[in-house]
């Protein structure tokens, strides 16, 4: 426990090491904690950019998709206007053939009808003549009796 | 021990306390002696730490440290993280912050040799005509007070560098008790004692405990040494194993945390150089 030199060599030791830690051992693992540190840092901020770009992109995203179904919707209704609308007029068109085609077979069978009767009405007359021949046993002149037959042909 | 007789106990101890020195130191206070063994080993364990630092500071990366290298980082981040709660001033901390790294590995290192068996270096050193060996450097007064006083001495130049050396002898004459002519030569007085305190038992806690610890290393050793076949002996050299197992696990401890007390209280008074009363 006696006091001596060794002190100040103790003393004189102890700022050299301190001298050489300041100078090669501080600064370097200081720097390289301060580089980790930003690169940290750094690696963070971009994985904050990151996820705000996905998020983004998922929006964006969503909104095409939206977007897209929309238009498709559109697109369908569209051309379901469009089919209805053709149908319709094919409807249409298919009524107005029929009807046409309809009144043309009713005309023709009316026409059709008409000659029959008429034919009939000419047959019913010379069945008549004939028969009234017979009944009265005599000859008529057709050309003496034509006014009394068309009267009948009339009639009838 | 090599000696011819085996020595008693005081004889031992006595002799395990002996520094090996130049001159044999006669009086209390001998500025012409010096330890050899405490300088041999002190350098040698500060150039150990410091080489080892600065291993890992040359290597160092800014990528994935290995193990080695987080090692020492963690320890330079735990210095740097108190240097910073302490010490405000950024410029003072480019130079105080190593001085508090050097200190702690380097104290740590020097308390850690008591770790060492107590009669392993000697003996080895009687080996080869080394007779007095002291293998703790913090256990030598000498050792702990130079490095508190260096510690002083900085104190001195932060006071003077921050505060200029006229606002520094204003606050020697008139803080703690406040500036009035009658109170100066108290002030003054306060401020000398303060300053020899904080340095001397700023050197003293460091120095005992190490002293201390490093007696009881002896003692241990003594029980172990007290076994000559007898069945008393038998007991001691058990009570040597365990003791000594305890005593040694509880110094890891206290060798932390001396070497950390003593970082601390070195960024605290130069802290307090720092402020202004």
């Amino acid at each position: 426990m006696n006091l001596n030199a060794t002190l100040f060599a103790q003393f004189v030791v102890f700022f050299i090491l301190a001298w050489f830690t300041m100078k090669f051992v501080w600064p370097p693992i200081m720097k390289a904690l301060d580089e980790r540190a930003s690169k940290i840092a750094d690696g963070l901020a971009a994985a904050d950019r990151a996820k705000t770009d996905l998020a983004l992109a998922e929006r964006r995203a969503t909104d095409e998709l939206r977007k897209a179904r929309e238009s498709a919707n559109e697109l369908r209704g569209g051309a379901e206007r469009q089919g209805a609308q053709i149908l319709d007029e094919a409807r249409a068109e298919a009524n107005r053939i029929i009807a046409a085609a309809r009144t043309a077979a009713e005309g023709e069978a009316e026409v059709a009808a008409q000659r029959a009767k008429e034919a009939l009405r000419d047959q019913v007359a010379l069945l008549a003549v004939a028969g009234a021949e017979q009944i009265l046993r005599k000859e008529i002149n057709p050309a003496a009796h034509a006014e009394l037959l068309n009267q009948l042909k009339a009639e009838l | 021990m090599a000696t011819a007789h085996a020595p008693n106990a005081s004889e031992y101890v006595s002799h395990h306390l002996g520094h090996l020195t130049n001159v044999k130191q006669a009086s209390l206070v001998d500025w012409s002696v010096i330890h050899l063994d405490t300088m041999f080993y002190s350098i040698a364990l500060g150039l150990l730490a410091v080489f080892v630092m600065a291993r890992a500071a040359k290597r160092a990366t800014s990528g994935v440290p290995g193990r080695f290298q987080a090692a020492v980082e963690i320890m330079v981040e735990m210095v740097a993280d108190q240097a910073k709660g302490i010490v405000h001033s950024p410029e003072s901390r480019k130079f105080v912050a190593p001085v508090a790294l050097t200190v702690f590995i380097w104290i740590f290192l020097m308390n850690a040799m008591d770790l060492l068996p107590v009669d392993m270096l000697p003996t080895l050193g009687a080996l080869v005509g080394i007779n007095y060996m002291r293998v703790v450097p913090t256990a030598d007064l000498n050792a702990a007070l130079g490095m508190s006083l260096a510690v002083l001495v900085m104190c001195l130049y932060y006071n003077i560098k921050i505060k200029g050396f006229g606002g520094w002898m204003h606050e020697l004459f008139t803080a703690p008790f406040g500036n009035h002519f009658l109170l100066y030569p108290i002030n003054f007085a306060m401020q000398m004692i303060e300053f020899v305190a904080k340095t001397v038992s700023h050197g003293m806690r460091l120095f005992g405990n190490m002293y201390a610890g490093e007696l009881i290393f002896m003692l241990i050793a003594l029980m172990g040494a007290a076994w000559a076949g007898t069945w008393g002996g038998g007991l001691l050299w058990v009570g040597h194993i365990f003791a000594g197992t305890v005593w040694a696990i509880f110094h890891i401890l206290i060798i932390t945390l001396q070497a950390f007390i003593f970082m601390m209280l070195t960024l605290v008074y130069i802290g307090q150089a720092h402020e202004s009363h």
